[in-house]
């Protein structure tokens, strides 16, 4: 594994690069973490259902996650993670993205906003997969404990965990991606659990749902 | 990231009739980030808390904040991070800048205390109103009503309507942002700059702002607000949510709108706020007032705060 770092703003991100792939001019697959995770050490076979990637695997470490800055005062939403993933498609040129969790949420955001940077974004079962519902809950103001600024920054787990994330907000997303995307169906659901976010989205045109590996499969054989 | 400096120069002071700096300041830490915190009047009297608009600072009630600190208010304010004098962050957030604003609660006095805020420091507090129930004791709130339209001076907020050309032109201008800094000029300049988006303001109360909310160097002033902050974004908020904190807020409340439209005000109107109100709730429509009540009238809306906190509040809990 062999790992670079990108500029967002203030934040220098962490990007893995765990293989190079059979034919490393292929398109990247870039792993998008869950809630608290960072990019494994090695690709995850598992998490890939066993499919081999033919091009490089990249994955990125979020804001505050893994090797990359935890920032001071927390103040994360899941936007300015799509920040951080067009920091990498500014790097890299075009990737299929394979989200967990949060990075699966980001990563439906992300193929909306760079359609033609995105081929294909497949969501994943993963921590922080469900945000904090579709609507804000009781107020409160929840400080973490401090506890250094070991990542992963408590208060990414504290704020993302409680991220809104209305489904028609997330089928707006999905909209974009599949009207900005030359492929059929550049969202590939995979995921078991369905939050009312990926119910939402799992109905629409171009939404498509089967396994990992299918659905990797499916983005590896286009161009 | 950037060290707060809280510089507390006389040679602006006075520059603007009625205008007075700050008789206090003083920073507030907020899990690490440094919050400025500003106050003016008796520091023994009654706290009555004041939040700023988006892409203002505490220094923009230099004015307005003399008026109720002399009618006997410890009044106490202080810049949100990334504006005036607070730390420039690496995110920032709207429940950010309710933590920031707890850390300066946190450190006043345990009395409940009024909160008042303007535009996007109305919301604010609104919200603060319902985290702090125990901490408040009337809640102000001047043009800060979120309604169906666009919350302008939110930064980094979200918009419910957003186009996919408004995502790829706020990830665009995330890639200028490093080592981005605001562009210098003259006072004048910087005045006729702010002047864009308050072009009901008077310019030599704009002029004056330069002297208190930038610093100057040797290629000329630039605004204090950190560089990387800007208007807009985008994301899952939709005003309704903010508008629902109000029914249910328990202490005395006023809203006051300035009815005459403007760029940077939220286009709310009264019917877009009346269904909200609380049982016995205030509300003032001030015709041929903008968005910046407090700037544009501060006696007459200073006059409406005190009159309204004078009979909302017990005598004990006032000056």
């Amino acid at each position: 594994m062999s790992t670079f770092t990108l500029r967002h703003n203030r934040v220098e991100l962490a990007v893995h690069r765990l293989s190079d792939g059979a034919d490393d001019v292929r398109r990247p697959l870039l792993l998008l973490h869950g809630l608290g995770e960072r990019t494994p050490s090695q690709v995850p076979v598992r998490q890939l259902s066993g499919f081999v990637w033919p091009g490089p695997v990249l994955g990125l470490d979020f804001t505050g996650h893994g090797a990359s800055t935890v920032p001071v005062g927390g103040g994360y939403t899941s936007e300015i993670l799509v920040g951080d993933v067009d920091t990498v498609l500014r790097e890299t040129g075009p990737v299929t993205i394979l989200g967990r969790g949060l990075g699966a949420y980001v990563g439906l955001l992300a193929a909306a906003a760079r359609p033609e940077l995105v081929r294909g974004v497949v969501l994943t079962d993963g921590p922080g997969l469900v945000g904090g519902g579709t609507h804000p809950g009781s107020p409160l103001l929840p400080v973490p404990a401090p506890g250094g600024v070991v990542p992963p920054d408590p208060f990414a787990l504290l704020e993302l965990a409680r991220d809104v994330r209305p489904p028609d907000y997330a089928q707006t997303y999905a909209r974009y991606a599949v009207e900005g995307s030359d492929l059929d169906d550049p969202v590939w659901v995979s995921c078991v659990v369905r939050p009312e976010w990926v119910a939402a989205i799992s109905g629409e045109p171009g939404v498509a749902r089967g396994s990992v590996a299918e659905g990797l499969a499916r983005y590896a054989a286009v161009d | 990231m950037a060290e707060p400096t809280l510089p507390l120069t006389a040679a602006a002071a006075g520059a603007y009739p009625g205008a007075r700096r700050p008789d206090r300041r003083r920073t507030v830490d907020s899990a690490g980030v440094a919050i400025a915190v500003a106050e003016w009047g008796d520091p023994d009297a009654p706290v009555l808390l004041c939040a700023h608009g988006g892409f203002d600072f505490a220094e923009t009630l230099n004015v307005f904040a003399p008026m109720l600190a002399d009618a006997g208010w410890r009044v106490v304010s202080w810049d949100q991070r990334g504006h005036g004098d607070s730390a420039h962050t690496h995110l920032y957030s709207w429940e950010a800048d309710q933590r920031d604003a707890a850390a300066v609660i946190a450190s006043l006095p345990p009395a409940p205390m009024p909160f008042l805020g303007h535009s996007k420091g109305g919301s604010l507090v609104m919200h603060l109103a319902n985290a702090l129930p125990h901490r408040v004791a009337a809640l102000v709130n001047l043009d800060g009503l979120p309604s169906g339209r666009a919350m302008t001076d939110v930064s980094e907020h979200e918009r419910t309507r957003m186009l996919r050309r408004e995502m790829s032109a706020w990830l665009d201008h995330r890639h200028t942002l490093v080592g981005k800094q605001r562009k210098p000029g003259t006072i004048e300049e910087l005045a006729e700059r702010r002047g864009r988006m308050n072009p009901r303001l008077d310019p030599a109360w704009l002029q004056y702002l330069v002297t208190v909310g930038a610093t100057e160097a040797p290629d000329g002033w630039r605004w204090k607000i950190d560089p990387t902050l800007r208007m807009g974004g985008f994301g899952p908020w939709r005003p309704e949510w903010s508008m629902l904190r109000l029914p249910g807020i328990g202490v005395p409340v006023m809203g006051v709108l300035g009815l005459d439209l403007e760029y940077m005000g939220w286009g709310t109107r009264p019917e877009d706020v009346v269904p909200y109100l609380p049982p016995g709730a205030r509300f003032e429509e001030l015709e041929g007032v903008g968005h910046f009540v407090h700037i544009e009238q501060p006696r007459r809306v200073a006059d409406l705060v005190l009159d309204f906190l004078d009979g909302a509040l017990p005598a004990v809990a006032r000056p």
